[in-house]
């Protein structure tokens, strides 16, 4: 009890101190994908803390690198890490580097529709490259057939769609293709927006849920958030241990600490096509940028602050949210490398 | 100073001095109107300024060749604006040619045929659906006119007009046809609105002139009113062509966002200012970025060509009109 007390008194003073300085505003842009956890941990943050208050914009990953760059934000949020010439952009600008935070995990899965099919449908990654190269054209393609035994499949055109807006869920759809396809990566390679050989494109996980739904014999990809939460059926992709695998959110975190032996000081890391007999291969993490020197040593430690109880007790929400966890290696290496902000 | 209070057209005399002006607020009301109405130059100034400056990376890289690629790919950094510019004239086009006679000829009803109270109470809904927001439009696009357009009216267009190549391919549901008819939803009411006030306000001499000389009542309407009328007629066109070139939200929800050239009516394709919303908040690297900027260039430079080609025929038509009034 008394241990309590002086607890309270610690943090009470603390407060106070604290307080009397006057509230601190941290700003951020980034990624919309995280941006349901991203709020939820800046409210939980703020009842805690309440003299620390972070705005955070859902612009998207490219505003994001780009404010982070021009130096209009305090820190930024992207599903796909800056590459070296951004890297470089931002240290030319302001002399020092960016460090990339994982935060969550998200994915994408394979989302169809097929007029009188309620089996489950695997997918292999030659049958997904195909299909999207418009190499293969039919659902009864032995590719995809091979891969379905007993499930009968129409000798229908496939009718690709993706997405027409710039989106993380592209990064990571697109960035699997290019591991698994060498063809897909010389012809059209990985970005938030590519140069699609074949399909429509809808806007957003509702316009390209939305355009299947309408489309009979079509296929398409949504975000694995999006998916369970609206009901999408999905089917499984095979990893690359050959085991098919639903995408939930064990499968994606196991990817997850299937790649984190082989995980980079910097974190930039895909984890597309990752190690594990449990892994879902189409998963990635999301990123907080954070300038590795700050000048304003009061928003540097709030910030550091706020990294560590995110990574740790602020994984608790997480999965309420249909986010996937960071596995425990993440977030031991991760721990490590707060303390290279300065 | 007193160079001003000359140069000044008015009623008043010199006499008074630019102080006393000012304190009765002549100046004053002069010089506040002066600066709002140059606010609207300047700020029409200011948006060529920055997409011109903003855009400066792909212009000195593609020049004119921008125009003529169709290639659309960030990966690469190859940027085109072909299949953006055919997208938004194709749309535009397809939604005039079967929103002017449909909306003209519900303007000759509402001001001419029919009785005042009919008239007021549809010309009620028509400002209604001028007022419904694009993405409401979009929705109904996607869960009413693709299912539609796929099911029943492709197939039947293919099957009678099939030999039309604006009538072949595939059949989505969604592509430029069906944006087109979204967008002939979305232009009818300025169409009507418009043209309903001019014919009204067409003088009732008119009319009875005709009347009098022993024309019909559709004759009088058709020869009399409707000529009177053409140049109020052809700015609401131009007014629902503006609203059909830049329309952004109901088209991207229906026209399939997909770069493409197709002579097929029945084909995906896109839009400029879908793509601009679509791809701006997420691309990365300057190329990608100012091409973006770049094309909405191309679309201010579009409207700016469209519209002083309407300025043009308004003149042309207006002069043969007044012709015709002497001959």
């Amino acid at each position: 009890m008394k241990k309590l007390a002086g607890l309270l008194l610690v943090v009470l003073v603390g407060a106070g101190a604290v307080w009397a300085q006057g509230a601190l505003l941290i700003n951020g842009a980034g990624a919309s994908f995280p941006y349901p956890i991203y709020s939820k941990w800046f409210g939980e943050y703020h009842k805690k803390f309440s003299n620390l208050e972070i705005n955070y914009q859902s612009v998207g990953s490219g505003a994001g690198i780009r404010q982070i760059t021009e130096g209009t934000v305090d820190f930024g949020a992207s599903d796909g890490p800056m590459n070296d010439d951004q890297l470089k952009a931002y240290s030319d600008k302001h002399g020092s580097g960016i460090l990339h935070f994982p935060t969550v995990l998200g994915a994408a899965v394979p989302t169809y529709n097929i007029p009188g099919l309620t089996a489950e449908l695997n997918f292999t990654p030659e049958a997904l490259a195909g299909i999207f190269l418009g190499r293969i054209t039919k659902w009864n393609d032995p590719a995809i057939a091979s891969a379905n035994k007993g499930v009968s499949l129409p000798a229908a055109d496939i009718v690709v769609v993706h997405r027409a807006d710039g989106s993380g869920t592209t990064y990571i759809w697109t960035d699997y293709l290019s591991k698994v396809s060498p063809d897909w990566k010389s012809k059209v390679g990985t970005n938030t927006s590519v140069n699609w050989p074949v399909g429509l494109g809808g806007k957003g996980n509702e316009g390209v849920t939305g355009q299947i739904k309408n489309t009979p014999n079509s296929v398409g990809y949504v975000e694995l958030i999006y998916a369970v939460q609206n009901k999408v059926p999905y089917g499984t992709v095979k990893n690359s241990s050959g085991a098919f695998i639903k995408a939930d959110l064990a499968s994606v975190t196991a990817a997850a600490a299937g790649a984190a032996k082989s995980m980079p000081d910097d974190f930039r890391v895909s984890i597309t096509d990752a190690p594990g007999k449990t892994a879902y291969p189409i998963s990635s993490f999301t990123w907080l940028l954070i300038p590795s020197k700050f000048t304003d040593t009061a928003k540097r430690d709030a910030l550091k602050g706020f990294i560590k109880w995110a990574i740790t007790d602020g994984q608790a929400y997480a999965e309420d949210l249909s986010y996937a966890k960071l596995p425990k290696e993440v977030v031991a290496k991760e721990l490590k490398a707060i303390d290279k902000i300065q | 100073m007193a160079v001003t209070v000359t140069t000044v057209p008015g009623p008043v005399s010199g006499s008074r001095t630019f102080i006393s002006k000012l304190r009765e607020g002549d100046e004053i009301a002069r010089i506040i109107t002066f600066v709002f109405a140059a606010s609207v130059v300047l700020v029409t100034l200011l948006l060529v300024f920055e997409l011109w400056h903003g855009s400066a990376l792909p212009r000195h890289k593609f020049g004119l060749h921008f125009f003529a690629t169709s290639v659309w790919s960030p990966n690469e950094g190859e940027f085109g604006a072909l299949p953006f510019i055919y997208g938004t004239l194709v749309t535009a086009f397809i939604s005039l040619a079967i929103a002017v006679p449909l909306g003209i000829g519900a303007a000759i009803f509402l001001a001419e045929l029919a009785p005042q109270n009919i008239s007021d109470t549809l010309q009620f809904f028509i400002d209604l659906l001028a007022a419904v927001p694009s993405v409401i439009y979009g929705l109904f696009g996607v869960f009413i006119i693709v299912p539609l357009m796929r099911e029943y009216i492709e197939p039947f267009l293919k099957a009678t007009l099939g030999f039309l190549p604006i009538f072949q391919g595939p059949s989505y549901g969604i592509g430029f046809l069906t944006a087109g008819l979204v967008l002939v939803i979305m232009v009818i009411p300025y169409i009507v609105s418009v043209s309903r006030e001019v014919l009204l306000s067409v003088p009732r001499d008119q009319r009875e002139a005709a009347l009098a000389l022993g024309s019909t009542h559709w004759e009088s309407t058709w020869n009399v009113v409707v000529p009177f009328a053409r140049t109020g007629i052809m700015g609401s066109i131009f007014l629902a062509l503006a609203r059909a070139l830049g329309e952004t939200m109901a088209v991207t929800m229906v026209i399939g966002n997909t770069p493409t050239i197709s002579a097929s009516l029945f084909s995906p394709g896109y839009s400029i200012a879908a793509v601009i919303a679509n791809e701006f908040s997420e691309a990365t690297g300057d190329l990608y970025l100012q091409s973006l900027i770049e094309l909405g260039l191309v679309l201010f430079i579009l409207t700016f060509i469209l519209n002083g080609l309407a300025r043009i025929l308004i003149i042309v038509t207006a002069q043969r009109g007044s012709e015709m009034g002497r001959t």
